[in-house]
């Protein structure tokens, strides 16, 4: 977690206070249970804090931080299987698998996440066409309940506990280990190629035509218009077939460094942003060797880059939405936001493949996600991101609990039917603000 | 040839930072530490990351009998020595240790007693054998008492003062001692402390005490900035120290 009490997530909203305790040693859980008298107000497993809403905190209750539990148990050089304890962050995980020729399977934006939380919220990533989420690489885990109960997981054993857990937004006891299958390469760079579009139909070509190409994702600007509507940069790239160099990419070095006044972001200063982004790329296609680092993890270079939206913070609102209704509802809400004059500075949109998610409560589905981040301005953005959550029930689709923290009960159960059979692996001891807020009223 | 390294109270999370820059260079180590579950824990992992050879001892280290016994079975197994690491030690409870004196006893022996016992064993057998690095984690706490934690700086003082002793007899004599002060360093014991946000990273830290031991340096602040924090901290009048809320 970020800072001290009050704990706040990545978007710095909601904030909490909370009790920490550290999770040092796989058998500290359900030790400290006993030992702390039972832990009143339940708790909660959290990593890195990296989730943008409220489900990796829980409100006066005890966070129980992994991130110390990041030892390395196994590693297999020749099947590319990696055991570790939960708490290893993905960027410790590239520092050492990179240098024996592996990546990771999938990854999302940012490399400061944990295997735990990876696979509690089934992250996905720019292959989701092709590779399907995290949790489709994890053969294997072991969950510890808070009754001291140890149950091994994997699609053959305990298999109800394993789709209860990949997406189970860690409520079904403490993963304590995990096994990764990690995907060999030759190179750490990227052969990349940008292509600049005009409107979701374009977009839609592209992805059609990047069917196998592994890494596909969007750029979108959302801030216009007219003629210049949903128009965007298509990115997608393939780990190079070139040996090259496989040292990790370097640490970033930059920290932003105060929290910015939110004047600074305003709907003139991002449509600048947007344009420039735009044009940056001068030409219609570019094409360009990468190194993994700023292909990945663009913004993992400007450390806490969260302060960019200072103190009230920032929210993101992602949505998926089936095939049936994903370009109209694309269109919709794309038109909303444009209308609504409210800035979002980085909005990226995908389509997902029909590769199934091994999770119960999984996000992704086939169709298209669109991300977006507005600074938080309760009296505007909220007023708009329930229009937008609205919108998209409407067009059949959910929102992403790792980035939500407004979805209403009712929201989340009509697009989360399977919280009712997910009830029976929840722990007893363990909650998030999340769930309490979705679960509260029917 | 690789280093063979003796490290005591393994477990603790500044220990375990600094044997995996070891084991990335592929030393050799022996674990010693209260928890054989926790010593596989990281021994495994050290394996994963390229020790050459890693075992693990289990011993309370304020059994200080069993020294003797330790050092030897740690040698034989690394086949000698060339750096021994002690990183154990206990923060107390502040509190406890002004109402009783037992608690401020055990804090006594658990950081200054029983690191005494190891490094007399230990400077004798490098001066014996004409050469080794005796790498110990003091604390910058121990550069002047104050009221917050002033039994835990004063067991931290003694073994400054002890190792600056033993540095001034036994560094003619082929042997180094380096005294390793920290500054508030980020790992579990120090997780969710106010202002935590701020300490320093561990894994960095790890980093500059092994170069440190590399470059047989005498006494190390780590962040550099306690060097000079400590300086004036140690310079400021007691008529004026003793009314600081520190």
């Amino acid at each position: 977690m970020t800072g001290t009490p009050p704990f706040e997530p990545w978007g710095r909203y909601p904030k909490y206070n909370a009790t920490v305790v550290p999770l040092q040693w796989q058998s500290d859980f359900p030790a400290i249970v006993s030992r702390n008298g039972g832990m009143h107000n339940g708790a909660l497993a959290v990593g890195m804090g990296r989730s943008y809403g409220d489900v990796c905190l829980l409100k006066d209750g005890n966070l129980m931080v992994t991130t110390g539990m990041n030892r390395i148990l196994e590693w297999n050089p020749e099947t590319g299987i990696l055991k570790a304890e939960a708490g290893m962050t993905l960027a410790q995980i590239l520092d050492f698998c990179v240098p024996h020729g592996y990546f990771l399977p999938v990854t999302p934006g940012t490399k400061y996440v944990t295997l735990g939380g990876a696979i509690a919220n089934d992250i996905h990533g720019k292959n989701h066409h092709v590779a399907g989420t995290f949790g489709c690489h994890v053969p294997e885990f072991e969950l510890v309940r808070s009754d001291g109960t140890k149950l091994i997981c994997s699609p053959t054993e305990n298999p109800d506990w394993y789709a209860a857990t990949i997406g189970g937004m860690g409520l079904t006891g403490v993963m304590t280990w995990a096994k990764l299958k990690m995907k060999p390469i030759v190179s750490r760079k990227i052969d990349y190629e940008g292509i600049q579009f005009h409107g979701v139909d374009e977009f839609l070509a592209l992805t059609e035509a990047s069917k196998n190409v592994e890494y596909t994702v969007s750029w979108i600007d959302c801030s216009s218009t007219g003629k210049n509507f949903a128009r965007g940069v298509f990115m997608q790239g393939d780990h190079t077939r070139n040996p090259g160099e496989l040292k990790p990419s370097p640490e970033p070095k930059l920290v932003f460094p105060i929290e910015a006044p939110s004047f600074m972001l305003n709907s003139a200063s991002v449509a600048a942003f947007n344009t420039v982004f735009f044009h940056k790329q001068m030409k219609k296609r570019v094409t360009a060797l990468q190194d993994y680092e700023p292909f990945f993890y663009p913004l993992d270079k400007v450390l806490k880059w969260n302060r960019m939206y200072g103190s009230s913070g920032l929210l993101q609102f992602q949505y998926a939405i089936p095939w049936e209704h994903a370009r109209e509802g694309t269109i919709a809400i794309l038109n909303e936001v444009a209308k609504s004059g409210l800035a979002s500075f980085l909005a990226v949109l995908k389509a997902f493949g029909d590769v199934p998610s091994p999770g119960m409560l999984s996000f992704p589905q086939p169709g298209i996600t669109l991300a977006l981040d507005f600074p938080i301005k309760p009296g505007k953005s909220f007023p708009l991101f329930d229009r937008l959550a609205s919108m998209t029930l409407e067009f059949g689709g959910k929102l992403y609990p790792a980035k939500d923290a407004r979805m209403t009960a009712a929201q989340y159960q009509t697009s989360y039917p399977q919280w009712q059979q997910f009830l029976k692996y929840k722990d007893p001891l363990l909650s998030s603000s999340f769930w309490e807020r979705v679960t509260r009223e029917a | 040839m690789s280093e063979r390294i003796l490290v005591l109270g393994a477990t603790s999370g500044i220990a375990e930072a600094t044997c995996r820059v070891w084991a990335r260079q592929g030393a050799s180590l022996v674990l010693v530490g209260r928890s054989g579950e926790k010593l596989a824990a990281v021994a495994g992992d050290l394996k994963a990351r390229g020790a050459k050879f890693v075992e693990t001892l289990v011993c309370d280290l304020d059994e200080t009998s069993r020294h003797p016994q330790l050092i030897a079975d740690a040698v034989n197994a690394l086949g000698g020595l060339d750096v021994a690491y002690l990183a154990h030690g206990i923060m107390g409870d502040q509190q406890q240790s002004e109402e009783s004196f037992d608690a401020a006893a055990q804090v006594i022996y658990t950081n200054f007693l029983s690191p005494v016992s190891l490094c007399t064993l230990l400077s004798n057998y490098f001066v014996k054998q004409g050469r080794g690095v005796l790498a110990v984690i003091s604390s910058v706490a121990g550069e002047r008492g104050r009221k917050s934690n002033y039994v835990y700086g004063s067991s931290k003082a003694g073994l400054s003062a002890f190792l600056d002793g033993l540095r001034n007899r036994v560094d003619r004599l082929g042997v180094t001692v380096l005294t390793i002060k920290p500054g508030p360093v980020k790992t579990a014991m120090t997780m969710g402390m106010k202002g935590s946000e701020k300490f320093a990273d561990v894994d960095k830290v790890a980093a500059t005490i092994v170069a440190a031991i590399r470059a047989k340096k005498d006494v190390l602040y780590v962040p550099g900035i306690w060097a000079i924090i400590m300086f004036v901290i140690r310079h400021i009048p007691e008529s004026i120290f003793k009314k600081l809320n520190l």
